[in-house]
């Protein structure tokens, strides 16, 4: 029996890119076999189809499409006839062939499942480590490999400043439940929700500066998970939003809490509505700013400096919406006792967790079902 | 600054802006919702824009558009007004100018 020299090559990596590779051995493996009997001039395909149908004295009859033409057939039919321990050992030679293949088909369909499962571990991984805050390259201008494109530095500071800041922010909603579960003094309290407020805060310092480093990154949200993402507003959340998450946390409340509430929930979103209007009407200027122009000039745009001052006016609106986020928890604050903020802001904190913990459910479910 | 002080003197919310300031647009949407009907000067359409950008400056605005005057004093600019809004403290103040009283 010849040895081919064709082999599986060790996978590399994930090394689920050799099927092409691995599907020409197959046909090489049977193509070899052949080419070494000499006057047989069978296809592979002949050859499978004889085993699978175990023709053991019918190999040349019928089924037989020699390319060589029909001189060879006869021949082969004459020598066949006479020579009966030839086709035995033909037979025994394709049964061994197609035995091997049948394992090298195995062995490699093996491979694929072991690849495709530690594929999906991976990504499990991958989606746990961001949960927890480091940051892996989920932007469209980073691979995972780190960098295929120049890196903003403003940027990269900033991923990783908000990997930190997730874990601290953890950490804090785990000592706020904690807390709260027992009995704990004001003081205490106010300390904490003191120190929750801080860090709010200094998450709108930290877009603040990512903003003037990359203004669309910090209003894509791409540094957020996917659930925390739809409910995007301007680079983060809606203060509307924030107070529907609060309240019905709020066992007890005074008349005049209820009062400032009310009005409170009123102005943040008239001045949500004002925004929003504003960014509308910046969409449709820098549309009509880019729109313009005579046919056929490509693109090059008239009047990119007016499209420019555009895109800095986001700038603009990423601040003027964290500053509002920033006074709608300042007023939240001042309306509440220090327990009730203290209960808030865990609602708040655990509310987050959760959209992100449903972004990674989501996508390794996702994965699981393909 | 004459021209500044003149235009802002005058009764009720008085907005500068620019044309092209969406931000503008937005404190004026908020003024709107109000019940308010702020006078609009849009800097830019005026030949003195410069120098009432730096009378703006000067008398305190971190940014020269949008500038909000009520009753003839600085509010500030959209940092200021979201604050005072948020606080409550910005219905009071304008409560006498609203248009529709309900």
């Amino acid at each position: 029996m010849n040895s081919t020299s064709t082999h599986f090559v060790p996978p590399r990596r994930v090394g689920i890119y050799e099927p092409l590779h691995q599907f020409g051995m197959w046909g090489d493996t049977f193509k070899s076999n052949i080419s070494n009997e000499g006057d047989m001039n069978m296809t592979p395909s002949h050859i499978i189809i004889a085993n699978n149908q175990k023709l053991d004295n019918n190999l040349s009859e019928g089924t037989s499409h020699g390319t060589g033409g029909t001189p060879h057939m006869f021949d082969q039919e004459a020598s066949t006839s006479r020579h009966p321990d030839k086709i035995q050992r033909r037979l025994a030679q394709n049964r061994e062939a197609a035995k091997k293949s049948r394992l090298r088909k195995k062995a490699y369909v093996q491979q694929l499942e072991t690849s495709r499962l530690k594929l999906i571990h991976l990504e499990q991984e991958l989606d746990r480590a961001r949960q927890q805050g480091f940051y892996v390259g989920n932007g469209i201008d980073t691979n995972s490999l780190g960098i295929s494109e120049p890196m903003n530095p403003g940027i990269a500071a900033f991923e990783m400043e908000y990997g930190h800041w997730i874990q601290e922010q953890n950490k804090q909603i785990c000592e706020l439940r904690t807390v709260l579960q027992g009995q704990v003094s004001d003081v205490e309290l106010r300390l904490l929700v003191e120190t929750a407020m801080k860090h709010y805060f200094d998450l709108f310092r930290m877009k603040s500066a990512a903003a003037k480093a990359d203004v669309f990154f910090v209003m894509s949200g791409m540094w957020r998970t996917s659930a925390e993402r739809f409910f995007l507003w301007i680079g983060g959340f809606r203060p509307s939003d924030l107070l529907k998450v609060l309240l019905p946390h709020f066992d007890v409340m005074t008349d005049q809490q209820i009062l400032d509430v009310c009005n409170l929930r009123q102005s943040c979103q008239q001045a949500e509505d004002a925004l929003s209007q504003g960014m509308e009407k910046l969409q449709h200027t820098l549309a009509d700013c880019v729109a313009g122009g005579r046919l056929g000039e490509g693109s090059y745009i008239p009047q990119v400096n007016s499209a420019m001052e555009r895109l800095e006016a986001l700038v603009s609106f990423v601040n003027q919406a964290d500053h509002l986020r920033h006074e709608t928890l300042q007023q939240m604050h001042r309306i509440l006792t220090t327990r009730q903020a203290a209960r808030g802001l865990l609602a708040l904190g655990e509310y987050f967790q959760r959209l992100r913990a449903l972004s990674s459910s989501w996508t390794t479910r996702h994965r699981e079902s393909t | 600054m004459d021209k500044v002080l003149r235009m802002s003197s005058e009764k009720g919310v008085v907005i500068f802006s620019k044309s092209s300031c969406c931000m503008s647009y937005a404190v004026q949407v908020l003024f709107q919702d109000l019940g308010v009907h702020p006078t609009v000067c849009e800097i830019d359409k005026d030949p003195d824009c410069r120098e009432i950008e730096k009378a703006l400056m000067r008398l305190g605005c971190s940014t020269p558009v949008p500038a909000v005057f009520v009753g003839g004093k600085l509010v500030g600019s959209t940092n200021e007004v979201m604050s005072m809004h948020l606080s409550g403290s910005l219905v009071p103040l304008v409560k006498p100018f609203q248009a529709n009283l309900c």
